[in-house]
């Protein structure tokens, strides 16, 4: 089991965070505690999904960015955009405004991340029909569902599909181009401005990847704040934008739910959402889903239109990119067909490790010893998932418990019995809710 | 250490929710994953079997760091002829039980195929009980 610590774009601003436990209480993962009233992230168990993000209620939840001022050591800087993103922008704004809008913010190049999702398509279905992948086979698209499959599914990692999604393949292209151009490697800064954490995650600590071609990562809400900013401003003022390209109606709409479902030939499911992904995946387990090929699964509802960092709505996001697909050419030649041989080298990943968060001891004896631990804490406890305890549920105590990292005292029934059988007094109890929530909660001057 | 399930006959929508526990639990415990699935596998289909054929039932698991043994005991018409039970393809399922998608005749085999012991006994107009042990061996370990 690797216990090396990953990359987390998921950060939490303890100053601004007022230890509600919102986040704990919807984390996938159980990665998160309440403890000295603060939230605390316990990084094996993250996945980067954004769900605490999504329902912190004052920020305190941040997504590491790259500062945006780092574009500018970069003589050449590549924006590599998907198509959420220009989802996001009222339909009145063109798809040209918002590139020629990019430019007038630094960036030389405008790439649409979707570019590159032929040579995907293509691989992907080469790989289900050769046999290789166990079905049914899962896409690899969304980073967090790997880590989830990694951490939560790990007996599920053979079914995941080798191939990189079509962001890693575009910065490839991209760079490949440039650099055919008598362009330096050193010169050119490849951004990805992402609708979610995951794919931050994914970018500086790829998975079954050695390291990505992608120089820094913008975040969608910080860049569309700037480029609606400018649009609004001046209207008219347009910016060239060097070869521009189109991207075609699968193009537009594959970061969508059902985007790549659409065009497998095999049978095959889109499922979107993190927890009906999960349920989904207990059942693939469970060997009782048969006659599936091919899994599209994504943690956010609505796949990537509803990303932690995409400001619009999410139907609306979705529904303006059908629009945008419904005029797009059906057959248009791409450039990057150009270096299909090369890119088609690269394409595939390496294997993906599983790392299970859920193994309680390497040693299958301990590991027994200590299940039975949690099975007798639970008898104790109430399994009302309360949360009071700093833990997200009752069995997340147990488990903390027996590892040593909590006390069972920490449990408000508990505290209760025992100071009915005067065997805890009522400021030890205080004393432990203290250490849990903090001071100020607890402050009986409030 | 012990664990136990009810199984309710004739609930289907249930059926396989004790296996799902046993295979989240044995998950926790760094064995190998294709030792868990041969439990799954076979646990599945003796719950099963107690949704489709029994009345009502319970499923004892034991993990000890040698074995797995699961038992499970069952009130139920019981089976008549087990030799012939064991028989892939042999099933006593109605027609409105196949248009489920069970009765097969393959449940028993399956387990025989993924379990290392299958012991069945039964008396006929009471129930059944059918113990299924894997072992744990030490290149079973994932280490
Ligand atoms: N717990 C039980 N109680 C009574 N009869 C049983 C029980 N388990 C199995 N049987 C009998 O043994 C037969 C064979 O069982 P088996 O599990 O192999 O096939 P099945 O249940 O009929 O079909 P399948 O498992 O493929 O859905 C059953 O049809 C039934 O007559
Ligand atoms: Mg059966």
């Amino acid at each position: 089991m690797k216990k090396d610590a990953f990359h987390h774009a998921l950060k939490i601003d303890t100053d601004l965070c007022i230890g509600c436990a919102n986040c704990m209480r919807v984390c996938p993962t159980e990665a998160l505690r309440v403890q000295g009233g603060k939230a605390r992230l316990e990084a094996n168990h993250c996945i980067d999904c954004g769900e605490c993000f999504r329902h912190c209620p004052v920020n305190a939840i941040i997504i590491e960015q790259d500062d945006f001022s780092q574009t500018r050591n970069y003589k050449y800087r590549v924006a590599i955009i998907p198509a959420v993103f220009t989802g996001q922008f009222p339909e009145d704004i063109t798809t040209e405004e918002i590139h020629s809008s990019l430019m007038h913010l630094g960036f030389t190049h405008i790439y649409e991340a979707e570019s590159a999702v032929d040579l995907v398509f293509k691989k992907q279905q080469q790989t289900l029909n050769s046999g290789k992948v166990a079905t049914p086979a899962i896409s690899a698209f969304c980073p967090a569902i790997v880590r989830l499959i990694q951490v939560k599914f790990p007996s599920l990692v053979p079914h995941i599909l080798p191939v990189k999604p079509p962001l890693d393949v575009s910065a490839a292209y991209y760079l490949r181009k440039l650099k055919d151009q008598g362009v330096y490697d050193k010169d050119v800064g490849i951004f990805y401005v992402t609708p979610c954490a995951a794919k931050i995650a994914a970018v500086k600590s790829p998975v079954g990847e050695e390291a990505s071609c992608i120089n820094g990562v913008i975040n969608m809400d910080f860049l569309y704040n700037k480029v609606y900013t400018l649009i609004r401003q001046k209207k008219d003022d347009f910016c060239a934008i060097p070869d521009r390209q189109q991207l075609s109606s699968m193009d537009i709409l594959w970061s969508l739910t059902n985007g790549e479902k659409e065009h497998v030939a095999n049978r095959s499911l889109a499922i979107d959402g993190i927890n009906n992904v999960t349920a989904f995946l207990e059942r693939v387990e469970n060997d009782e889903i048969a006659n599936i090929d091919f899994l599209e699964l994504r943690s956010c509802d609505e796949s990537c239109a509803g990303g932690v960092l995409t400001g619009g709505n999410r139907f609306l996001t979705a529904e303006r990119l059908r629009k945008r697909a419904a005029k797009a050419p059906i057959n248009n030649v791409k450039d990057i067909l150009r270096y299909q041989k090369d890119l088609m080298k690269q394409i595939s990943t390496n294997p993906v490790e599983p790392r299970s968060m859920l193994i309680l001891d390497n040693d299958v004896s301990s590991a027994i010893r200590k299940m039975k631990q949690i099975q007798s804490t639970m008898e104790r406890l109430p399994r009302v998932d309360c949360t009071v305890c700093g833990a997200p549920s009752c069995h997340a105590l147990a488990k903390d418990v027996v590892q040593g990292k909590a006390s069972i005292r920490q449990c408000i029934f508990i505290q209760k019995r025992l100071e009915q059988k005067d065997m805890m007094d009522k400021n030890e109890s205080l004393d432990i809710l203290r250490d849990i929530w903090g001071k100020p909660k607890l402050d009986k001057n409030r | 250490m012990k664990t136990q399930y009810d199984i309710e006959g004739g609930n289907f929508s249930k059926a396989g929710f004790a296996s799902s526990e046993v295979k989240r639990m044995l998950k926790q415990l760094n064995l190998d994953i294709k030792l868990i699935k041969r439990v799954v596998v076979a646990m599945y289909e003796g719950e099963v079997n107690i949704v489709v054929h029994a009345y009502h039932g319970t499923a004892e698991v034991d993990v000890s760091e040698k074995r797995i043994r699961i038992l499970f005991t069952d009130r139920g018409p019981g089976i008549k002829d087990i030799d012939q039970a064991m028989q892939a393809g042999f099933s006593t399922a109605t027609e409105k039980i196949r248009e489920m998608g069970f009765g097969a005749g393959m449940g028993l085999p399956n387990i025989k195929a993924h379990a290392d012991e299958l012991n069945i006994s039964s008396t006929p107009g009471k129930g059944t009980q059918v113990e299924i042990i894997c072992y744990i061996k030490k290149d079973h370990q994932n280490t």
